[in-house]
Parts: C-alpha cells; structure tokens; sequence
C-alpha cells in the first residue's frame, strides 16, 4: 500500500470526513487500491447496525430517514446515509435529488449523508454499497441507514444486506401495495404507513394486515405495522424502539449472519471470476473467433461456451 | 454520453432565492450528459452546501443564484470551502450576473460563469475540459 493511501485511512479512522467521503468515492468506483483499503479497514467492522429504507417513490423515505435520523442523533447515536438513486440506461448519469428532503441532517454532528448512483452494473451495486457501509462501519457510525426505491434484483440485493428492513408506504395505495409484494414483502421487519394523518391510513394498515395474514412466511403475524407523519415527527419514537427491538432479535441468529457472508461471498467471487475471465479473454483472440463462428453459423455459441469454461478450469 | 468516470456535480442554491427552475432544467441536462448530479434543492447555507460538497466527494459544485447575491454567496461558500482545506472542487456560478461582476467571482475563485443563454452542451463541456 502507497504511503498516500495509508495517510488516507488514518486520516478517516481518526474522523476526517473528508478522508471517509474520498475512501468511498474510491471504492465505488473501484479506483486502484480499493481492495487494500477493505482489507485494511475490515477489522474494525463488525459494530454499525445497518437499516434498510425502501418503498414506493414518493412514500416519504428521505423524509423519514431525516426524522429517524434526527431521533437517533437525540439518543447520542452517529448516523450514516446511504441514498440510493437510479442512473440512466441511457446516458448513464444519474440525478440524485435525497439531499432535499434531508434539509435538517445535512450538517448535523455525527451524521453523514452520501448520495449513490445505482450505475446499472449487475450485482455491482449490492456489493459496492456493502463496502461502503463497512467504511462507514469502520468510521465509528452506530447506525447506517440505507435508502432505495428497492425495484430490481440489484436494490432487493442492496436492501437484504440490512439487519433490518423497513418498508414504507402510503395511505390510498391500494393496488401499490400488491407492488410491494413482490420482493420486498418478504424481507420486510417493519412496515411503516407514513403520511399518515391522510384519509385511509387505517384502511392501509389493514390491507397490508391482511397481506402479511396470507403470507406463508414464518413470523409474518408478528411484522410490526406502524404509523408515522414523518413531516411532523408523529410515531418516530415508536418506530425506532420497534427498530432495536428487530436489531436485538436478529442478533442473536447466528445463522442468518453465516447466510449473510456466504452471499457476499460469493457475489465477490462471482465478481472476481467474472473479471479473471474478462482480462483473459481481452488478451486472446479466441472470442473474435468464437463470434465470427456463430456468425457464419459454423458452430453454436453453447459448445463454445462450454469449451471456453473447460480451458480455465484446467 | 458516456464517459470512463463518473464525474459527480452538485447543484446548490445558496440564499434566499426561490426561483430553482434553471437549476433543475440544469440538473436534468448535465445527467442526461452522463454526470451524477446531486441536487439539494432551495435556500441552502453555505455550510449546508459545504458540508454537502465534502461528504458527497463532488468534482463540481454549481451555485445558481438569480438573487443578485452571487457575490456575496459565492465568496462564502468559498471562503467556507477554503476553511476545511477543500481545494480540487470546480466551483461554477450561474443565473444572473452583471458582466462586470464576472472578473470579480474568478478572482474568488470560481471557475466558470454562465449566465442566461448558456448551453448546456457548453456547460457540460466546460466540465468535462476542466475535471480530470
């Protein structure tokens, strides 16, 4: 590791802002010396509790990640960020707009906001956002709360990665909630019915009720529904006590932790082989030969694979 | 466009300024040229912007101010930047500057000004020439 690099992570373990917020820049990008950085910080991971905050747009996740923010704070706990935003397919920018909602967090002590592009990459996103949260971990933050519109494998991804799951929704949905089944029902902890001082808030607690009581998932009876006014700060207390309680439940399962690196894992040597196969395969000429064969239609593109795959296993 | 770094902008509107259409039609225009840009809406303090461009590691901050504050704000926000040895962000102004004010922000040290008529090809290609 270069002298540079390791001033760099001193600097942000010893809480330089400035030093965490270019350790991720680096990170996501995958920028030369990420993978010295999370070996070097990995050892003092392992303490930050992380939230996942999802739900349809314009539920009111920024603005609740604010006011759960600022609750957090009052109980003496740091807080980081992470916001979630898509990029486009097409130019791949991105416009990542959680900031405005955060108006009373964003120079807060102890709380670090960091907007994240989802940059299209399959599998990508989950694994970048990971690393981020353990330097954020290793930073010192109690809480690390994650939001994203969770549509996607790559965002269900992101969002499963969370010790606990909240799953925010509206009054008046109705057939939204049938959205939010698929996927992210499942690994919701809590459900929150946010704006709640809107007509049908009952009637949304209801629906979502009667859902979980169809669920065939173990414990889907006990999932906690609650309400909030995140503008007003209505119910925040009570959803942060629900929220430590989930921590404190989860903690003690060995197993989904286990489960939980043996995805990551993998993922990272998916990634790893995926890159190993890439690089040899741009040094060759066995891939501009392989296409102009399926081209010609002299030879079909599943032994070629399959012939490919033998040669780097042996 | 796509390009081989994602270069990260924010865009800010620093005072009490209530007109943020150019920023958001600016917001939309640099995406769909490939930026990442963060925008964090009305009536932020130069501390709220400072703090945004540090934690968010930006390569550009735009201030849009049509206040006729631009002087004032853009000194503090740099002033403000300067003061957490903030250094390598590009630091552009837009909206509505008189031409002789124009000399008087770069001596501050912004970067680039574009008033109304700029477009956002020419914006994003100022970008682009001068991030590296």
């Amino acid at each position: 590791m270069t002298k540079e690099l390791e001033d760099l992570i001193n600097e942000m373990e010893e809480g330089s802002v400035r030093a965490l917020a270019r350790l991720i820049t680096m990170i996501e990008n995958r920028e030369k010396g990420w993978l010295e950085v999370m070996k070097a910080i990995f050892p003092n991971t392992g303490r930050a509790h992380v939230i996942g905050i999802t739900g349809p747009p314009g539920a009111g996740k920024s603005t609740l990640t604010d006011t759960l923010t600022c609750e957090l704070i009052a109980r003496d706990l740091s807080v980081g960020v992470i916001a979630v935003d898509p990029s486009s397919p097409f130019s791949g920018g991105a416009l990542l707009g959680d900031r405005v909602r955060m108006k009373e967090i964003s120079t807060m002590k102890g709380v670090f906001v960091r907007s994240m592009a989802t940059r299209g990459a399959m599998g990508g996103l989950s694994l970048a956002v990971r690393d981020v949260i353990k330097v954020l971990d290793a930073f010192g933050k109690d809480i690390i709360l994650i939001e994203t519109v969770g549509v996607g494998q790559d965002e269900v991804d992101v969002v499963k990665t969370a010790d606990a799951v909240m799953v925010v929704c509206v009054p008046g949905m109705g057939d939204n909630i049938q959205a939010i089944k698929a996927g992210i029902m499942e690994i919701a902890d809590i459900f929150v019915v946010n704006k709640a001082d809107r007509e049908g808030s009952e009637r949304a607690v209801l629906d979502i009720r009667l859902m979980l009581n169809m669920s065939t998932e173990k414990g889907s009876l006990n999932i906690p529904i609650l309400k909030t006014v995140a503008t007003k700060g209505e119910g925040i207390a009570e959803l942060v006590t629900n929220l430590f309680e989930v921590l404190e439940s989860q903690e003690r399962e060995t197993s989904w932790r286990e489960e939980r690196i043996r995805e990551e894992l993998m993922s990272l040597l998916d990634k790893a082989i995926a890159h190993h196969v890439h690089v040899k395969l741009g040094r060759n000429s066995k891939l501009d030969t392989a296409v102009k064969q399926v081209l010609a239609r002299e030879r079909d593109p599943y032994s070629i694979v399959q012939e490919m795959v033998a040669s780097f296993v042996h | 466009m796509e390009q081989d770094r994602n270069i990260r902008v924010l865009m800010a509107k620093p005072g009490l300024d209530g007109h943020e259409r150019g920023a958001r039609v600016l917001a939309y225009g640099l995406r769909d040229e490939g930026f990442e840009v963060i925008y964090t809406g009305l009536r932020q303090t130069p501390d709220q912007i400072a703090a945004a461009v540090i934690q968010e590691d930006v390569d550009v901050v735009g201030l849009s101010i049509l206040s006729g504050a631009h002087l004032a704000m853009a000194g503090k926000v740099i002033e403000k930047l300067k003061g957490q040895r903030v250094k390598d962000v590009l630091v552009l102004v837009g909206g509505v500057i008189p031409e002789e004010d124009i000399p008087k922000l770069k001596e501050m040290g912004v970067a680039g000004v574009f008033t109304s008529g700029a477009s956002i090809k020419e914006i994003a290609e100022f970008i682009r020439s001068h991030v590296s």
